[in-house]
This record gives C-alpha cells, structure tokens and sequence, in this order.
C-alpha cells in the first residue's frame, strides 16, 4: 500500500511534466492541424536556457535566495522560450500555410533534427548536470513490510511540480474560455476562414498559440532540471514523443485530454517501471496507446471525425 | 518574413523598410543565441561553469543583418527579384516533366548500371569511398520507393518505417549467425517474408485509425522495436549488437584472397574493391526490383485500390473495396522491401546495432519521400542523391577547415545542414522536388496532372 501511494505521488509528478508538454502539440493541433514534431525539442531548449539563467543569477549575480532565483529563471525561461517558439513557427510552418499535409510535417521533422544539432553543437554533447537545489520533504505515510520499514515521502520539489501544473492549467482554462484570445483560438479551430472573416487575425492567433504553448514547454523544462538535474541535447526527443503519446491518447484537440493522457502515461510509466521492468516502460506506455486507440479511435476525450459525403 | 515584404514592394522607401527588417531580424538572433551562441555550460571543477562568447554571437548577429538585408533589397523588396529567373526555369522543367522524366530516368539508369566501372575509370584513388557511397544512396532509394508504397500510394502515413528495416537486418543477422548452413541468398527472401509479416501484425492494429493517429501509432511501433532489440539481451545482443555476419557469396564464391576465391576463380588480381562492386550491383537490383513490382502493381487492381483509398475512403468502400486488406498488402509488400533492405544492410555492415534503426532513420526515409514528392518514383532517386550524397559529401570537404581554421570538423555540422536543408527544400517546393505525377489510368491519351490534384499523405 505504501509502496502504491509512492509511486502515485512519482506518476502524478511525472505526468504533470508530459501534460504541460502536451498541452503545447494538442493546441497546435487543434488549431492548424498540424503535428509540430519540434515542440519537444523546445522543451529541451527551454531547460538549456533555464540552467543558463540559473547559473548567471548564482555564480555570476551572486544571489542566494532560491525562490526569487526560481521565479526570475522562470519568467526569463519563458520569455526567451517563446522567441523560439514564435521564430520556428514563423520559419518552418507559416511558409507553409494551406499547403498539403504533410508539408509542416516534414519542415517540423527538419526543424526539430536543427534544434537538436544547434545545441549539440554550440552547448557540446555531454551532459549537463545540477545538483538538487530543492531538498527534503514531507513525510506522509509510514508502514513495514517484509523487506523493512518503508516511508512514503513527498519532496518539497514534486509537491512544486504538482502546484504549479495546477495554477497553470487553472490560468490556462480561464484564458482559453474568458479572454478575447482564448475566443480567437477557439474560432480559427472552429472554422479558419470564417474566423479571417469576422476580423480575427488568424496569423497572430497562431503565432501567439506557438508561443503559449512554447511557455507552457519551459515551465516543463525548467521543472525537468530541477527534479532530474540532468539535461543533453536529447532529452526533447523522447519527453516529445512522450507528450505527444499523451495528447493523442487523451484525444487530440482536447486540453483536459492532454492532461489527463499527460498523467496517465507519467502513472504507466512509473507504475511499470516500479513492479515490473524499467526497461520495457516505453513498451509499456505505447503498447497502451495502441490498445486504447484500437477501441476509442480518437482518444479518450476527443471527438470522433464525422466525413460528411 | 517574406510575407511581410511583398506588401512593401515597390514603396519608394524600400531601403529603410529593408533595413528595418533586417534589424529586427538580427534582434531575434541577438535573443534566440544569447544563451546558445554567447554562453556556454561546461562542466568544470565544483560544479557547471559559464564560458562567455561574444565574438561568435556578434558574427552570427553581422551575418543574419547582411543575410537578411541582401535578400531584402534583391529578392523580397524589389520588383525584378534576382531569383525570378531561377523560379521561372524551374516551373518549365517541371511542365515538361513528363517527357523529361522518362529520359532523366533512362539516363540515371545508364548510368548507374556501369557506375562502379566510371569510378574505377576515372577516380581510381577514391573508388572505394565513392562506391560505398553509392551503396548508400543506392539503400536510402530502395527504403524510399519500399516507403512510397505506403505513403505515396496508398496514402498511409508511416512513421516508423525503420521498424521493418530493423526486422529484415536482425532476421538476416540471427539466422545467418545461428544456422550455418544460412547465407544471404537464402535469408533474403526469408527477411522479407518475416518483415512483411511484422507488417501486418502492425496493420491490423492501425486499420480504424486516421491521420495523425495513424502516424503515432507507427511512430510508436517502431520505438517498441528497438526497445525490444536493445534490451533483449539473450536473443538480440542488447546494446553490443550482432557482430560476424556473414559478407554475401557469388554462387558460393567468397570475395575473400586466396584458393577458392572470386578473384582466383575468375584468374583476376585480388582486389578488395571486387566486393563493394558486388555489394553495389545487388543493391541495385534489389532497388531496381522494387521499382519494377511498384510500377507493375500501380496497374495492377491492387494498386488501383491503393490510390483510391488515398484520394477517398468513404468512395471506396461504397464501391465495394475491401479496404482491410488493401491496407494490409499495402503494410506488407512496403515492409517487405524494408526487410529486405534490411538485411542488405546487415551483411554489408557485417554488424547491427540498435543503434543503426532510431526514429531518425524513419525521418530521414519519411523526407526523401516527400522532399521527392509523394508517389513519384524519381522523385525518390533524385532526394536520395541531393540529401544523401550532399550529406556525405560534407565530410570529405577539405577546404571548409582551410577557411574556418584546423579545429573546424564539418561532421560536427552534417545533422544540423541535413535539417536546414529539409526545412529550406520543403519550403521552396512543398510538394517535393518533382511535381507532376504519371496518372495511372488513362482514357484514350496521357495528361499531365499537377500534385496538386492528388490527395498526399492525407492518412485515411
């Protein structure tokens, strides 16, 4: 039983961190289509940039008190996260607007194989580790088992992660349903043209989709390499399939979907790892996928296409 | 940005416009490289130490200003853009594609077919590099027409491509290593039945879904391969792969020195290079086999399915195609030709990794195929050559460490080109480099109809 709530707790922190990515390529894709194969790899920039600014406000700047590091890395992280958001879009998908399918696909592919190749080259290959900044936590439970006393712990860290998660996907609903912008969104998802009709401005409507969904990926990044201490280059590739796993699973287009499929693959994911092989996780997680989707073709939340003939 | 030029064009203040624009350009890479260009994380003594740039961020900075401003005044912002003429020369090459095409593809048959003997002619100091890289091209095509035929015909989008490649390289590599009695002759065909097989085990699983979800799905079939091969030691090897794979015999003939040897048999001088021409000429057929089953199937009722099941789902299947075993032929003659590819690769290399069959590899086949333009079989040659070639071709350029100093490695570069590229190419062309396709049924003469007409890549 304790060993269940702790893994719970690790699949609930986890997960948080897949449903912010997710939310990224789920927006995308409900607004233009589209799947954006470098959101990932925004992540992984985000984290670059995050360790960046860390390490000017410590060792440059000198300061000391964490939580205004942490907020001051955090808005900075997003800011400069969103430039990169706002340039992919504009370079690689934009140019390609009305065009067929498969054309954004294949420049997404390209432009996440040049993010990826950008950092390897001007950050170096090897890893870059931090050590915990945040430490310690809160006892919530103790037990024994056959194997000794265990102790259910809830470090301060993943009580953040799972905080923040859930201010943010609050902000995020209320901007999607309240705002002007979240209305625009909602339009050009409905209906593009008709939406440019009545006076949106369907390319910044885009652009500022990009660009949420590029912030949301470095509260992701930033809460990676605090909780993991470890980031390369690479990390944007599977933590970006991953994601997009989640959306699709949670029904692509739907944002409590992206959640949801956000914390379901964090909880398979962990939950296999913890009782059967850490190895085969992966397998796992996509294995459920497939398995969902051969019974609910669009996902769990999502609409089913209906073809009108 | 182009966009936001044209309206510009022809204004008698185009200059500062131009000027603006690149400034504001060379801002965003002032933002976007500060923390990449101007700062580096290293790892240093007591933790992660900061390394200042700023000689390169400014380069990079002065470079995106000129760029940008050059392109502004001579293409984006002016009425005579210097590159109307190229854009015009390339819209009439492809309205004469049709004819053109025939021809381009005769020659580029020619020539392959006595290519190893070209090389040895005339670059007898790096035949073996240009061979081998020829091998490789030759590889990607053959992966690339196997690919057409779920994406470019059928409509299918396939991510995970690389899966089935994997299936014919460790088919061949486990039965080769633990029967002996197994070359590569035998395991070819055996590779391809078993990939094939993996093909529809794929299929069925996937036969509901659509598009994007189709392609998820795909993505994660191969994933879950290369989990399995990389952590199922006792069978695969793990992460040390196979190793000793058996080289390919001529009717039993090694290429190797000494008695009983190819080049013994034959009274000729030993030469290493005899089994790289032979490795080239069975890649070549291999591809040129592919090449001919896809045209033929394309007449074939089969084929015609697979079109229409691309073009719409719903017609097809109120007109009575069984789109389940469409689909499914389509998944396993394209896994098929994988496999067999596959196993081309393993007793070339004489040794596979998990290593050799990651996503990237599925991406690379995936543009090849639509930088060619989908459906289009010298489409696919043409891409293969451009990307493949071009890439390689970087890390044989000398002069570059000449220009940028000795510790300049162009291989370091050869991803980040090879993305720039697909995205640059994609953008110029977004229905690939060859953009007019051969219909397929005719009624009494031939037109020629632009890719535009044909649904691509839609995933139904």
């Amino acid at each position: 039983m304790e060993y269940f709530v702790q893994q719970l707790i690790n699949g609930l922190t986890l997960g948080s961190i897949y449903g912010l990515i997710a939310i990224g390529y789920t927006m995308v894709y409900g607004i233009i289509g589209m799947i954006n194969f470098a959101h990932g790899d925004i992540f992984m920039i985000s984290s670059f940039i995050a360790l960046s600014v860390f390490l000017i406000l410590t060792t440059v700047l000198g300061f000391t008190f964490l939580p205004v590091v942490l907020l001051i890395v955090l808005i900075v992280g997003m800011l400069f996260t969103s430039a990169w958001g706002w340039t992919v879009e504009r370079l690689a998908y934009r140019p390609l607007r009305g065009s067929f399918r498969l054309a954004p696909l294949i420049t997404a592919i390209g432009m996440s194989i040049v993010l990826q190749n950008f950092v390897q080259v001007t950050q170096g290959a090897r890893v870059k580790p931090l050590p915990p900044q945040i430490q310690g936590g809160v006892t919530l439970m103790q037990g024994n088992t056959e194997n000794g006393a265990i102790v259910v712990q809830m470090s301060y860290m993943q009580m953040i992660i799972i905080v923040t998660t859930l201010v943010l996907m609050a902000a995020f609903t209320l901007l999607i349903s309240r705002t002007s912008l979240g209305r625009a969104q909602r339009a050009c998802e409905q209906d593009r043209k008709m939406a440019a009709l009545l006076g949106v401005n369907v390319d910044r409507t885009i652009s500022l989709t990009f660009v949420m969904g590029a912030a949301l990926a470095s509260v992701a990044g930033l809460m990676f390499l605090l909780l993991y201490g470890v980031i390369d280059f690479y990390i944007g590739f599977l933590a970006g399939v991953k994601a997009f796993t989640a959306a699709v699973l949670g029904g692509i287009g739907s944002l409590p979907g992206a959640m949801l499929g956000g914390l379901l693959i964090g909880m398979i994911e962990v939950f296999w790892s913890g009782y059967f092989s850490v190895e085969y996780k992966d397998v796992a997680a996509f294995s459920i996928l497939a398995i969902v989707l051969i019974f609910l073709p669009s996902g769990l939340l999502g609409k089913p296409e209906v073809e009108k003939v | 940005m182009a966009d936001s030029a044209t309206t510009q064009r022809g204004n008698d203040n185009s200059l500062a416009a131009s000027i603006r624009d690149a400034a504001l350009a060379a801002f965003l890479v002032a933002i976007l490289g500060f923390f990449f260009l101007a700062l580096r994380t290293d790892i240093a003594p007591g933790g992660l130490a900061l390394t200042t740039r700023w000689g390169l961020w400014f380069t990079a900075i002065a470079i995106v200003f000129a760029g940008r401003l050059l392109l502004n005044i001579f293409v984006f912002k002016t009425d005579k853009p210097i590159t109307r003429v190229l854009s015009g020369t390339g819209s009439a090459a492809g309205n004469a594609l049709p004819g053109l095409g025939k021809w381009l593809g005769r020659a580029l048959f020619a020539f392959a077919l006595v290519l190893p003997f070209f090389f040895i002619t005339f670059f007898p100091s790096q035949q073996r590099q240009f061979i081998d890289l020829a091998i490789l091209i030759m590889t990607y095509i053959m992966l690339g027409w196997g690919l057409n035929i779920v994406v470019g015909l059928a409509g299918l989008l396939d991510l995970g491509y690389v899966a089935f490649y994997a299936v014919g390289a460790y088919s061949f590599a486990l039965l080769s290593t633990h029967f002996d009695f197994i070359g590569f002759w035998v395991a070819l065909p055996l590779a391809g039945i078993l990939a094939a097989f993996w093909g529809v085990i794929l299929g069925f699983p996937v036969l509901r879904l659509r598009g994007d979800y189709l392609a998820i799905v795909t993505l994660a079939f191969g994933e879950i391969i290369r989990v399995v091969l990389l952590n199922w030691y006792e069978f695969t090897g793990g992460p040390n792969g196979i190793s000793g794979i058996p080289k390919p015999t001529l009717f039993g003939l090694e290429f190797s020195r000494g008695e009983g040897g190819f080049a013994d048999f034959f009274g000729l001088e030993f030469s290493t290079i005899h089994r790289f021409i032979y490795l080239y000429y069975i890649i070549f057929i291999l591809a040129i086999i592919t090449n001919i089953v896809t045209m033929r199937l394309r007449r074939l009722p089969i084929g015609r399915a697979w079109e229409a099941l691309r073009e719409d789902e719903i017609a097809c299947r109120s007109l009575g195609i069984n789109t389940t075993n469409t689909k499914l032929t389509a998944f396993a003659i394209g896994a098929m030709f994988g496999g067999f590819a596959g196993s081309f690769f393993a007793t070339r290399q004489g040794f596979i990794s998990p290593e050799s069959f990651t996503f990237l590899e599925s991406a690379i086949i995936l543009a090849i195929v639509v930088l060619g333009g989908l459906g289009s079989q010298i489409g696919v040659v043409i891409a293969s050559i451009v990307m493949i070639g071009g890439i390689e071709l970087l890390r044989n350029i000398g002069f570059l460490s000449q220009i940028f100093g000795p510790g300049f490695d162009p291989t370091q570069y050869r991803m980040l080109i090879f993305g720039l590229a697909m995205v640059l190419i994609m953008v110029w062309k977004p229905r690939g480099l060859v953009s007019t396709r051969e219909p397929s049924a005719v009624l009494k003469e031939k037109k020629k109809i632009g890719a535009d007409m044909v649904a691509q890549g839609e995933g139904h």
